[in-house]
């Protein structure tokens, strides 16, 4: 698989605050990546060392290969930090094709990629008379210009309206279903697990977990279940050697797996010990329940 | 080097402020034409300038080129602002995202602080010629081309004085800040010199203070009146002797390519250093 980005032991300090510490992970061509953390965590800091705007305390990263400079490597890379910036005073097209001259690309494509974030019938005014929802959507229209091997988005959403939520959301979906390699840094978890294959979570500036969004936890996920025996439904479970934990909470029965059940098997189970179910779901645990879990098990 | 010029003069084009400055630049330029005109009286004399002898060659060098060269503040103000800009529209931080280097980002705004001085020069040359042929006493070729290292001098006074302002811009990253900054600096230097010059004799004053920014570009072009006509008379009259080295020398020039050097340094090591 080709390698697009790679981190090793990147570090930076702010005099006696660690940003970032030691965070080392890859990213592979064709995946959509999510970087999760609180506000704070160290993801813009992560993304402005890799995107050449931050100095590095220690540590080093590569992009590709690895065989050319950051700041032309940078040319086939596309991304939005934090708040779209732009010259106020130049129309969108004008803007987008300074983009084109420091990216050394052909300014023809400025009409394909305004028309992908709508904004074509506005290209003709200036930046400063743009709304921050349509400013952020020329941000990712300059981001493609070059037809990015990847895509950095860093919170697209933060501060926008839910239509403008609901059209950058569309837009990022658009993009990674025609195979374009995204790293988007987010707080909001819905966000990643709705377009994330991939999630990298750091805390405090150091990671707590690089991998598949399934392999996040090892858990085999949750039963959910009610029925009117509920006294011996509870004890057949805390006998049965695949459960974890079961919790009881207003007549609904958790019980978490600790290996692999399949819901006919416990129902079956059950059945010829006289417990008839009246709701049962087998779930897993949600991105949001799992980033908790990992981050309170480090307090 | 042409795409890097390419992508400031871009930025330029498009602001209105940059555009407007620079073309006052460049008339109130052309306007040395109409000192020509200026006539005044002096007790009992009366003086025209024109006929003073400003507008001979080879002295129309020295005196067009330090004119031209105390209206280098309206530039001053698109340099330090074509610098603050970056910062205050954050653009800078795009800029380096989409794949400028930082060398290639000061040396951009270097190139165009050549390009205006360059341009600023030419144009100066082209004026000088078209009045000193109109006004000169003297038209011969030998004449006309003797002196003409004030047009080196003036230009190395631009680059200096640009490059000065453009390594304020990037320490202080506000355009007035950096002008009240320039401006702070100026009054800096000539308290110095008169605490030296009190302190210590004259000539060591002046050996000291040649080696300081502002004072070395000063020195490139000295006050070109005390070689009028009506100067040189009045004091001959008064048996005043006015022995004023006005000539470029070597040095000058060298102190201030060193402080070129410095300033265009300086400003991509703090940019180089500081986080976005």
């Amino acid at each position: 698989m080709e390698t697009i980005l790679t981190l090793n032991n990147l570090t930076k300090h702010y005099g006696k605050v660690k940003a970032v510490n030691d965070l080392s992970f890859t990213i592979e061509k064709g995946n959509v990546y999510g970087i999760l953390g609180p506000n704070g965590s160290g993801k813009s800091t992560t993304l402005g060392m890799v995107l050449n705007v931050v100095n590095a305390t220690s540590g080093a990263f590569q992009w590709f290969d690895g065989s050319d400079t950051t700041h032309n490597a940078l040319k086939k890379v596309g991304a939005i930090i934090e708040r779209p910036n732009f010259y106020p005073y130049m129309t969108a097209a004008q803007n987008l094709e300074l983009v084109c001259t420091i990216k050394d690309v052909d300014p023809g494509k400025i009409e394909e990629k305004l028309e992908i974030v709508h904004l074509l019938d506005r290209k003709d005014s200036k930046f400063s008379t743009f709304s921050l929802g349509m400013k952020q959507r020329l941000a990712i229209a300059s981001a493609l210009l070059n037809d990015p091997e990847i895509l950095i988005l860093d919170e697209p959403t933060n501060g926008l309206d839910p239509q403008g939520i609901h059209q950058i959301r569309e837009i990022i979906k658009t993009i990674a279903s025609g195979g374009t390699t995204i790293l988007l840094a987010s707080h909001l978890l819905d966000e990643v697990e709705k377009v994330c294959s991939h999630v990298v979570i750091i805390r405090k500036g150091v990671k707590l977990y690089a991998g598949p969004v399934d392999e996040l936890n090892a858990s085999h996920g949750f039963f959910e279940l009610r029925c009117e025996k509920q006294a011996e439904l509870i004890s057949v479970l805390e006998s049965h050697q695949d459960f974890a934990s079961i919790k009881e909470e207003n007549g609904l029965v958790t019980a978490f797996l600790k290996n692999p059940l399949t819901a006919e098997e416990l129902n079956t189970l059950l059945f010829t010990q006289g417990i008839v179910l009246s709701h049962m779901v087998k779930r897993k645990e949600s991105l949001e329940e799992q980033f908790l879990q990992l981050t309170a098990n480090l307090n | 080097m042409l795409r890097l010029l390419t992508i400031e003069f871009y930025k330029l084009k498009h602001s209105r402020s940059s555009k407007v400055l620079s073309i006052a630049y460049f008339v109130i330029l052309s306007f040395i034409a109409l000192i020509a005109s200026i006539e005044f009286n002096l007790g009992d004399f009366q003086i025209r300038i024109a006929d003073q002898g400003i507008f001979n060659f080879p002295f129309i060098w020295h005196f067009n080129t330090w004119v031209a060269a105390t209206l280098k503040f309206f530039l001053a103000i698109v340099i330090v602002s074509m610098i603050s800009n970056e910062y205050s529209n954050r653009t800078l931080k795009q800029n380096l995202i989409d794949g400028l280097s930082k060398k290639e980002f000061m040396l951009s705004k270097f190139y165009t602080v050549i390009a205006f001085a360059a341009l600023s020069t030419l144009f100066i040359f082209v004026m000088t010629l078209i009045l000193g042929y109109s006004f000169s006493d003297y038209t011969e070729f030998s004449i006309v081309t003797r002196e003409m290292e004030f047009l080196l001098a003036y230009f190395f006074k631009l680059v200096g004085f640009f490059s000065f302002c453009l390594f304020l811009g990037v320490l202080v990253k506000r355009s007035a800040f950096a002008l009240g900054f320039l401006f702070v600096w100026w009054i800096f230097e000539n308290i110095l010199y008169g605490i030296l010059r009190w302190q210590t004799s004259a000539e060591t004053a002046d050996a000291v203070i040649q080696f300081f920014p502002l004072e070395s570009m000063k020195n490139l072009i000295n006050l070109p009146f005390q070689r009028l006509n009506f100067i040189e008379t009045a004091a001959n009259q008064l048996q005043a002797d006015i022995q004023i080295d006005y000539a470029v020398h070597w040095y000058e020039v060298a102190i201030v390519s060193v402080w070129i050097f410095l300033f265009i340094y300086s400003a991509y090591a703090l940019l180089k250093k500081r986080d976005l």
